[in-house]
């Protein structure tokens, strides 16, 4: 429970007061930023599962559009191709009633050679208060962090994370997983480009802070270095490890979610694999491989898909597929963490004296 | 206000709100998240009991529509709206626990519009405790209670607090208003 003064600030109350009827633990959003999902604990991730339940039911509304973000300008920087997660962000700060301005890098000043800094600093004097930023080389968000006075959400950033789909990834799990949404002990796959993979990076700090039996699964070429991080993981706190394994008859075995990833053509140096038709021949995955997996099992994909490479048409299509309520519910997750973060930037600006 | 206070103004209350309507045709009650909810199904139960006849009722929540989201530090838990019915030419009872600045209730009336155009918006509350800072008033009222600005009132009902009952409290000089206006 929390208390607000007239100016503004807000008082806690200490943790030990039980809230009336509440579940007694202090559900609060700190972040000012999200960059990436390795300093979200998990209380702060069920605050957004939490929220997006309240999102998804905004978005049932015969108009689904609130005012919660009335009068804050959101600009969204995109630096490398994107559909859904540049048209969720969008869509998603309409319907909170903020202001959104659109960037392509490609059409911008970018292309006259004006360095990532200076952009953002312009868009800051141009009245953004939030900015949603894919960008090509990993840790540009940080960067921006350092010189934005508002708030930065990491909408993609090269190799090294993608927060707002892994977020997305796991309400689409708990809605759907057969047996509820607890995932401790379940077994997630994440199958395919894992080194190229943002998003299977975001994944494994909030799988694994799920409780969930995570394995990360490619050809060897693609998952150099993950054996390293899953060694270190079991000493990271509220995190668990996960398995790295080329063996995909072992990953797939009694698996209850398998999640392909896009082989990144454009990311793929030479002799990293020996073919995309050799690649669809060995980690493919058909209906015949996923007879390994539970019965049941939850088939995902990020997006957007190669089919006949890493999955085949079929699969995608197939009941158990829920690669189409991920894109849906990514609207939802996103109107959450937009206004999760807007509360933040807001206490920012006031205790800098802004 | 004892248990037994609250039970008999809610009572009341559900009678004038039938009284006013001249029976309970097109009726709806729609409580404002969290206290305002309970209420709601107290006021439908005690309306059933007397009238035969069981109005629908909904949840609101306003968090949304606050008019001071950019100035609080932590945005406020969302607790969820529920309005299994159609809103368009109904007569909506908008039913809280405190009716104090106003402020939740312009809020309340925004939400409501945006889910069609009902006939006519009502309010109901247990405590009417002034100091309004919008031209709104209620057309029910439990009871009337004089406060300063630096009261707190709160309000228990058993279903979220495992009791009812209504206290004034003495804010300690740090702490200010409660969220809920």
């Amino acid at each position: 429970m929390s208390l607000v003064a007239p100016d503004g600030t807000g008082i806690d109350l200490p943790a030990v007061a039980p809230s009336p009827g509440g579940s007694g633990t202090q559900l609060r959003w700190s972040h000012r930023h999200l960059l990436d999902l390795d300093v979200v604990t998990w209380p702060e991730i069920e605050l957004v599962m939490r929220t997006t339940d309240a999102m998804r039911e905004v978005l049932a509304r015969p108009i689904a559009k609130v005012p919660a973000l009335r009068g804050t300008g959101v600009t969204i920087l995109f630096y490398e191709a994107s559909t859904r997660t540049r048209v969720s962000f969008e869509v998603a700060a309409k319907n909170l009633s903020a202001d959104v301005v659109n960037i392509a890098a490609a059409s911008s000043s970018v292309a006259k050679g004006e360095s990532l800094v200076d952009t953002i600093r312009t868009v800051e004097a141009l009245g953004a208060d939030m900015i949603v930023m894919r960008h090509g080389t990993s840790g540009a968000p940080y960067l921006a962090a350092e010189h934005f006075g508002g708030s930065i959400l990491n909408g993609g950033d090269g190799w090294h994370a993608h927060p707002s789909q892994a977020l997305l990834d796991l309400y689409t799990i708990r809605e759907h997983l057969p047996g509820g949404p607890d995932l401790h002990g379940r077994k997630v796959v994440i199958l395919g480009d894992v080194l190229h993979s943002r998003v299977a990076r975001s994944n494994v700090w909030s799988l694994t802070a799920a409780g969930a039996d995570l394995w990360l699964c490619g050809p060897a070429t693609l998952l150099r270095g993950f054996d390293r991080w899953a060694a270190a993981m079991g000493a990271a706190p509220g995190h668990g490890r996960f398995t790295v394994t080329a063996d995909l008859d072992a990953a797939l075995r009694d698996a209850d979610v398998v999640m392909a990833l896009r082989i990144q053509r454009e990311r793929m140096s030479g002799g990293l694999l020996p073919s995309l038709r050799e690649y669809a021949a060995r980690f493919g995955l058909t209906l015949e491989r996923l007879g390994a997996a539970r019965p049941d099992v939850l088939i995902m994909h990020p997006g957007p898909m190669n089919e006949g490479v890493e999955i085949a048409p079929e699969v995608a299509i197939d009941p158990r597929s829920v690669i189409t309520d991920q894109v849906t519910n990514g609207v939802a997750v996103r109107m959450a963490l937009l206004y999760l973060l807007a509360g933040a930037a807001g206490h920012h600006r006031e205790t800098s004296g802004g | 206000m004892t248990a037994d206070e609250i039970r008999r103004a809610t009572i009341r209350i559900s009678h004038e709100i039938v009284e006013k309507q001249a029976g309970t045709a097109g009726l709806v009650l729609v409580g404002i998240q969290r206290r305002g909810v309970p209420l709601a199904h107290r006021i439908a139960d005690a309306i059933a009991e007397h009238e035969g006849v069981r109005l629908p009722v909904g949840a609101l929540d306003i968090t949304f529509y606050r008019d001071d989201l950019s100035l609080i530090a932590q945005q406020p838990l969302v607790k969820g709206t529920d309005l299994p019915f159609d809103l368009n030419g109904a007569t909506i009872v908008l039913v809280d626990d405190v009716l104090y600045t106003g402020r939740t209730i312009r809020a309340a009336m925004d939400a409501l519009v945006d889910f069609g155009r009902p006939q006519a918006i009502r309010l109901a509350v247990l405590i009417d405790r002034g100091h309004r800072e919008l031209p709104i008033r209620a057309d029910h009222v439990g009871k009337n209670v004089p406060t300063s600005r630096e009261e707190i009132v709160r309000v228990h009902l058993a279903e979220i607090d495992g009791e009812d009952g209504v206290d004034i409290e003495r804010l300690v000089p740090s702490l200010a208003e409660p969220v809920a206006g």
